[in-house]
């Protein structure tokens, strides 16, 4: 009994770690069908994107500024997850985060960088977080869903951005609409000489090695996952399920407006309006993908980091069309989405009810 | 029953999972018109046994014979097709839509859905049968006891003549279970071939015409009715002889404990639901539970003992009146709360076993300390807690969810009453389960009435609440029409109690109530269903 337990267990274990690689082989093999219906060789493709985004120095390291905003988005949106919230608001989360972090890095010139700079990221965090609990009070104190608050809220910080780069933070002279540069006290460093590639990504591995272990080993974890797994029963136990909801929504906010701040201090230095190309947006994908598992996000952020980085280069060298990458990410989610299905279907039958 | 004309047949059903024999060359036999019941504790097969006949499972061995005819059963559809037809303990309705939609779904044969025809042709068919249902209601907002009517004439428009019924009083009222055994009766009078799943050995005497009882995936025995009596099935199905009735030992209560004054509530909307119903379902209750006393609370289903529970847990707000704790002890450790429904409201299924029975303690020492779970701590609190409770799983890291009934109640039972707490609410918290449970949990709570525990048990199995009570309080519309004392309490007292038929204020009277008649009340719930939306939570 208990074996035949152990192999279960095992094989369980097993078909959770192989299932995301077999939707992205999945998306990547139906991404390939879709080249040659374009009229282009998906192996030439394939390889100019790997090898641009792995093997180049200029291109790995592109690979890991993308990484770093979508890592810390998906840390986000997975920490709802874990409580049974969706979060589509890592997006507009972002626009805040960069906001927070910008005026942080505006307001303080003379300050030494081991003040300045985490004072600026806390200012990021805060922004995405407060704008999180947004959606987090509505849905507690009075029952919106937060797929929708999350969403439309989305909207409102792209705009304010929009806004405040157009208008009162607009630099002098600008010719588009981007502010001023924050103090070089408040930067995120560069990481590989002569790229853009900055610390934001250790940023990133460490917050999701923090969550990994809160999620083995706290009380905090445990209490997120009660709720998440059964809100009812968590709450006859008598654990505060309100306040857990409003607490993880929050620091899924502040997460995803790491994002941001890691854009604004690590990459362009300044707020720019749209700066973000749906990285909130792939975010909920990634999160997905790695299955409520914090560790498991740094590998399908990379993956998805690898896509962006090496899209363009494909599209020059093997003209496809970069609209094709968008298609294996989604072909990614959608297979991950079945091998769940599937999953559900084959655990084996009980005995008596 | 050897010579059989018509019927169903099975012979020598095996069914493995592994290493684990559920069904071990079962052979039954129940002829048309019958009523066979079939008995046996948690794991003793049934649902494996039913499984196999509407089609979920095949058989290692075995045939399976209708009308003499040997028959397979490949998939539910096959199962349909020889008009097999399963009621399940949970209803399989969609509450958004009406009793016609629901009946209809999924066998409709031609594009045009002609609700106002199949509408008249259920009607007809409900009367033929004596199961009422206002055909255009919203499923939702029925009564569970209409609700389950519906299933049956679903399972009948499909032409079904072999009706399986799994447990189907356990979400009944006591008047409801009346209504019901009556239609049993009807449909086997009109060539239905009934098989009854169930625990309660008074309804198997009550309405079966033979019994088989279960054990360890073996058929035990097959009686006739009219050959046996509840003593010998209850010994049958545990093995063991077990006091069905265990009156408590008079104890000479201590200092009251838990004191509610003139409390008032609202309707509960804890769970799924999505309205608040601003519904007063605690009227005025005052209540007081001394140390070492069990007081049992009995009612129809929906007369506020949810709330009772719930305000006293603190889980609801109460509008007026107080809820007195009163004792050092008391205050310090929660409450423990032994809730209505094991799986939605008790445990975590996917969690495993020891991590569900620290989930109310998870945050204190000793099981966590600077924020980190001890996970040694942990572990030997389940081993012993598995011990104590008997908890019967292979490991303690087996989840929840795997558990049968019993086990699960045991592993709450483990979770709650651990650090004795000064007062104990259990809900319901032998229901569903088979006998061998049924006396495990009545021994916990037992053995902490002598403990010194002020106990509150609500149930609405009226001889499981009369047999467990010291003091016995009767909760009708919210309000406790009388207290009285258990050993001195009759059946037809209480029940009298239960309907209300004391002398109740009628000004409270409103279309809502379901204990009365069935056509009027049909009609009553078709025109004003809105009115039934208040009567607590529904699957």
């Amino acid at each position: 009994m208990t074996i035949a337990y152990r192999q279960a267990v095992l094989k369980s274990g097993l078909r959770a770690a192989l299932s995301p690689l077999i939707a992205v082989a999945a998306a990547l093999t139906v991404g390939a069908l879709l080249m040659l219906l374009a009229g282009a060789s998906p192996i030439a493709a394939y390889s100019a994107l790997f090898r641009q985004a792995l093997t180049t120095y200029f291109g790995f390291a592109d690979t890991l500024t993308k990484t770093t905003p979508l890592l810390l988005a998906s840390l986000g949106v997975l920490v709802a997850l874990r409580a049974g919230q969706f979060n589509l608001g890592a997006e507009g989360q972002i626009y805040m985060g960069g906001l927070g972090s910008l005026l942080v890095g505006l307001a303080f010139s003379d300050l030494p960088m081991v003040i300045h700079l985490p004072l600026a990221l806390l200012g990021g965090f805060a922004f995405g977080a407060a704008w999180g609990a947004i959606a987090g009070y509505l849905k507690v104190a009075r029952g919106l869903n937060e797929v929708l608050t999350t969403l439309l809220l989305n909207y409102i910080a792209q705009y304010l951005i929009s806004y405040l780069v157009n208008g009162p933070l607009k630099a002098a002279n600008a010719p588009s609409p981007f502010s001023e540069l924050v103090a070089p006290s408040a930067y995120l460093p560069t990481i590989l000489g002569k790229t853009q590639a900055h610390a934001g990504i250790f940023l990133g591995i460490a917050l999701s090695t923090l969550l990994t272990l809160a999620f083995a080993i706290t009380a905090w974890g445990y209490r997120v996952d009660a709720v998440g797994q059964n809100p009812v029963a968590a709450r006859y136990a008598g654990i505060s399920v309100n306040r857990t909801i409003l607490q993880v929504i929050a620091l899924s906010g502040g997460l995803a407006g790491l994002a941001g701040s890691s854009e604004v201090l690590g990459l362009k230095r300044r707020l720019f309006e749209n700066f973000s190309p749906g990285y909130g947006f792939d975010a909920l994908a990634i999160a997905l993908l790695s299955r409520g598992n914090p560790a498991v996000v740094i590998l399908t952020s990379f993956f998805f980091g690898m896509l962006r980085s090496g899209a363009n280069v494909m599209q020059r060298s093997a003209s496809v069309p970069v609209s094709i990458i968008y298609a294996i990410q989604g072909l990614t989610v959608l297979f991950v989405a079945i091998s769940l299905a599937l999953e559900q279907q084959v655990q084996s039958p009980k005995p008596d009810s | 029953m050897s010579e059989l004309e018509s019927g169903l047949r099975l012979v020598g059903i095996t069914k493995q999972f592994g290493p684990f024999i559920a069904n071990n060359s079962i052979s039954l036999t129940v002829p048309t018109g019958c009523i066979h019941g079939l008995l046996g504790e948690n794991g003793a097969g049934k649902s494996t046994l039913m499984n196999i006949l509407s089609g979920l499972y095949q058989p290692d061995e075995g045939k399976i014979f209708l009308d003499k005819k040997p028959i397979d059963i490949k998939t539910p559809a096959d199962a349909i097709k020889h008009g097999i037809g399963m009621i399940h303990q949970h209803f399989m309705l969609v509450p958004q839509l009406t009793v016609v939609e629901n009946i209809v779904l999924g066998s409709a044969d031609s594009l045009r859905l002609n609700i106002k025809a199949q509408a008249k042709e259920i009607t007809q068919l409900g009367k033929d049968y004596g199961l009422e249902v206002p055909p255009l209601a919203r499923v939702g907002d029925l009564p569970v006891g209409i609700q389950q009517r519906v299933e049956i004439l679903k399972v009948l428009y499909r032409q079904a003549r072999i009706l399986i019924l799994d447990e189907p009083t356990a979400v009944l009222t006591p008047a409801e279970i009346t209504a019901f055994l009556q239609v049993l009766r009807r449909l086997a009078a009109r060539a239905c071939t009934i098989i009854f799943i169930s625990h309660k050995l008074d309804e198997v005497m009550a309405v079966c015409d033979e019994v088989t009882v279960l054990r360890q995936g073996n058929v035990v025995a097959t009686r006739a009715i009219a050959q046996t009596n509840r003593t010998e099935l209850a010994r049958l199905m545990v093995d063991r002889s077990v006091e069905i009735n265990t009156r408590p030992i008079p104890q000479s209560a201590g200092k009251v404990i838990l004191n509610l004054k003139n409390v008032w509530a609202n309707a509960a909307a804890i769970s799924a639901q999505s309205k608040t119903h601003a519904i007063l379902a605690l009227r005025g209750l005052s209540l007081q539970v001394r140390a070492g006393e069990i007081v049992g609370i009995a009612g129809v289903d929906g007369n506020g003992q949810r709330e009772l529970a719930d305000a006293i847990a603190g889980l609801i707000p109460i509008q007026k009146g107080t809820i007195e704790i009163g004792s050092e002890a008391a205050a310090q450790q929660p409450i423990a709360y032994i809730p209505e429904d094991r799986q939605q409201q008790g445990l975590i299924l996917s969690f495993s076993i020891a991590h569900n029975l620290i989930l109310k303690a998870f945050s204190k020492l000793p099981f966590c300390r600077r924020w980190i779970l001890q996970r040694a701590e942990i572990a030997a609190h389940a081993k012993s807690a598995i011990q104590t409770f008997d908890i019967r799983a292979a490991s303690a890291q087996l989840k929840a969810g795997q558990l049968s009934g019993g086990n699960q109640q045991k592993v709450i039972l483990a979770r709650e009453l651990a650090g004795e707490p000064g007062v104990i609410i259990a809900m319901q918290p032998t229901r569903g389960l088979d006998i061998g449970a049924i006396a495990a949990v009545q021994q916990s709570l037992l053995a902490q009435r002598s403990r010194g525990a002020a106990i509150l048990y609500i149930s609405t199995e009226l001889e499981d609440v009369m047999a467990m009570s010291d003091r016995l309080a009767v909760i009708y519309r919210g309000q406790l029409v009388d207290i009285l004392e258990a050993s001195s309490a009759t059946l037809e007292q209480v029940g009298a109690l239960m309907v209300g038929s004391t002398e109740i204020k009628e000004s409270l009277a409103t279309a809502e109530k379901l204990e009365t008649g069935v056509s009027p009340e049909v009609k009553a719930l078709e025109t004003n269903s809105s009115a039934t939306k208040g009567k607590g939570e529904r699957l």
